[in-house]
C-alpha cells in the first residue's frame, strides 16, 4: 500500500489534538505489536492496534477516522499492561472515539437495540456503552 | 468489622441476586457491608480523556459519601468496598487520581463543594474477603463444601488492570477467586483465558462479537475441564451467560456452562438459605447441576 507523508500530515492539528485529549506520546511506540498480538477484539477489526498508532505516528489520520476499530477497542487495558513503553492505547482510542463524535454526533443508533434485548441488559451495560459511544 | 458497601446501580437490578448474595455470605462471615445513606451511579468507566474532570465529580461524590460515613458512624477506617468490579475500577482509579493530582483535586472539589483528598480506601470486595476477613475462616464456616465441582474461575478485566492502581492479585495469573472457591470445597481448574476481556459494554454496539469474545474464555475453561465458570463480575456474568444460546448456533458441539457468582457459590457454601440468589435470571439455568451435586433443593 502506498502512503504519501508530508510535513503538515504528520504535525496536524488532529494528531496535537489526539496527543491532547489522550496525554500520550505517540512517538514513544516502537511498533513491536505487544498490544496487537494480546488484543481480544483485534480478530473483528479492521486495523489493527498497533496500526491505530502507527497511522497516528504518520498524520494518517483520515483512515483512523474510518476504521471500525477504535468502536472496537472495550478499553480492557492489556495493551497498556503490556506496553514496553508504557503508552496506554485504550487513551489514544478514546481521544479518536471524541474527535470523531464532536464532528460526526453519536455513533450508535439507539433505534437499531431490540427491545427484548434492553429489557434484559444490565445497567452498567448501557451506561458504560452510552458513555463510549454517544456525546 | 465494618466496611462501607457501594452497590452500584447494577448490583441494585439484574444483579440483584448478587448483591443479596454478597450481603448475606458477608455477614455470615463477619463482615458487616453498611450501605452507603447516599450514593448515586460512578460513571460505569472510568474517563480516558485527559479533560475528565466533570466525569470525576459522579465518582469522588460516592468517595465522599463513604468518608462521612465512616466518621459519622465510627468505623475503624474509611474502607469503601463494592462487588461490582467496573465500580471498583472507577472508584479506585478516580481515588488514586485524586490522591495524586493535587491540582485537579481542588477542581472537582470545588465543582462538588466538598473537601476530599483520598482519605478513602477502595478494596474490591474479594480483597476484603481475602485479606481482612482470610479464606482460612471462610473455610472454616463453610457447612455444606461445594462437592469438589471443578470450577474456572473467571476475573475479567477491572479488578486486575491497569495493575499498577487497580490489582491486588497477579494481574496475569490471578489466584483469588480460584482459592476463594477451593476454600468452599470446590476444585479449582486453571485455564489460560481467565482474565482475557468478555467484551463488556460492547455488547450494545457489536453482540456477535462479544459473543465470540465470550465462546474463546468458555471453550478455554471446558477445555481445561470446568464444569461451572464462576464470577465476580456482573457484566462478565450477563455476556458469558447471555450469548451462550446463540453459541450453540455458531458452534457445533458447544455444550451450554453454568456461570455463577462467586457469592452464590459462597451462600451455598456457608448453608444459607439461597433462595433470593437470582437463579431465575440465569440464561443457562444452573439449578440442574446444584440439585445433582445436592447442593440445592430450592
Amino acid at each position: 500500500m502506498r502512503v504519501r507523508l508530508t510535513a503538515e500530515s504528520v504535525h496536524s492539528e488532529l494528531v496535537r489534538r489526539i496527543e491532547e485529549y489522550s496525554g500520550q506520546d505517540l512517538m514513544a511506540c516502537y511498533q513491536c505489536g505487544k498490544c496487537a498480538a494480546g488484543c481480544p477484539v483485534a480478530f473483528a477489526m479492521d486495523m489493527l492496534p498497533s496500526q491505530v498508532i502507527r497511522y497516528a505516528q504518520l498524520g494518517l489520520v483520515d483512515r483512523l477516522i474510518e476504521s471500525k476499530t477504535i468502536w472496537l477497542c472495550a478499553a480492557c487495558q492489556t495493551c497498556y499492561t503490556r506496553c514496553p513503553k508504557g503508552v496506554d492505547l485504550s487513551r489514544i482510542m478514546e481521544a479518536l472515539r471524541e474527535i470523531v463524535m464532536f464532528e460526526q454526533g453519536s455513533h450508535i443508533n439507539y433505534d437499531s437495540i431490540p427491545p427484548e434485548e434492553l429489557a434484559e441488559w444490565p445497567q452498567q451495560a448501557f451506561i458504560g456503552g452510552f458513555r463510549k459511544y454517544a456525546l | 468489622m465494618k466496611v462501607s458497601y457501594f452497590p452500584g446501580c447494577t448490583l441494585n437490578t439484574t444483579g440483584k441476586g448478587y448483591d443479596n448474595a454478597v450481603r448475606a455470605s458477608a455477614a455470615a462471615v463477619g463482615l458487616d457491608l453498611v450501605e452507603l445513606p447516599e450514593w448515586n451511579c460512578c460513571g460505569a468507566t472510568y474517563p480516558l480523556i485527559v479533560d475528565n474532570m466533570l466525569e470525576l465529580a459522579a465518582p469522588t461524590h460516592i468517595l465522599v459519601s463513604a468518608h462521612e460515613q465512616a466518621l459519622d458512624e465510627g468505623h475503624e477506617a474509611p474502607l469503601l468496598t463494592t462487588a461490582c468490579t467496573t465500580c471498583y475500577n472507577v472508584l479506585r482509579r478516580t481515588n488514586h487520581f485524586i490522591r495524586n493530582h493535587p491540582e485537579e483535586r481542588e477542581r472537582v472539589n470545588a465543582f462538588i463543594e466538598k473537601e476530599y483528598a483520598g482519605e478513602v480506601e477502595v478494596k474490591d470486595i474479594l480483597h476484603v474477603l481475602r485479606d481482612d476477613i482470610g479464606f482460612e475462616l471462610i473455610h472454616e464456616k463453610v457447612q455444606s463444601p461445594l462437592k469438589d465441582l471443578k470450577v474456572a474461575a473467571y476475573y475479567g478485566c477491572m479488578v486486575l488492570r491497569p495493575p499498577a492502581e487497580v490489582a491486588y492479585d497477579d494481574p496475569d495469573n490471578p489466584r483469588s477467586l480460584d482459592d476463594l472457591m477451593a476454600a468452599l470445597g470446590a476444585v479449582p481448574v486453571d485455564h489460560p483465558h481467565k482474565n482475557e476481556c468478555c467484551g463488556a459494554y460492547l455488547a450494545v454496539k457489536a453482540p456477535d462479537v462479544t459473543r465470540e469474545m465470550a465462546f474463546t474464555i468458555l471453550k478455554s475453561a471446558r477445555s481445561s475441564g470446568a464444569e461451572a465458570v464462576v464470577t465476580n463480575c456482573p457484566l462478565c456474568q450477563f455476556n458469558l451467560d447471555r450469548r451462550q444460546r446463540e453459541m450453540t448456533q455458531f458452534h457445533a458441539g458447544f455444550a451450554p456452562i453454568p456461570v455463577y457468582y462467586f457469592s452464590q457459590l459462597m451462600g451455598l457454601a456457608l448453608g444459607l438459605d439461597a433462595g433470593a440468589y437470582g437463579w431465575e435470571r440465569h440464561y443457562v439455568d444452573a439449578r440442574p447441576q446444584l440439585r445433582a451435586l445436592g447442593l440445592w433443593n430450592g
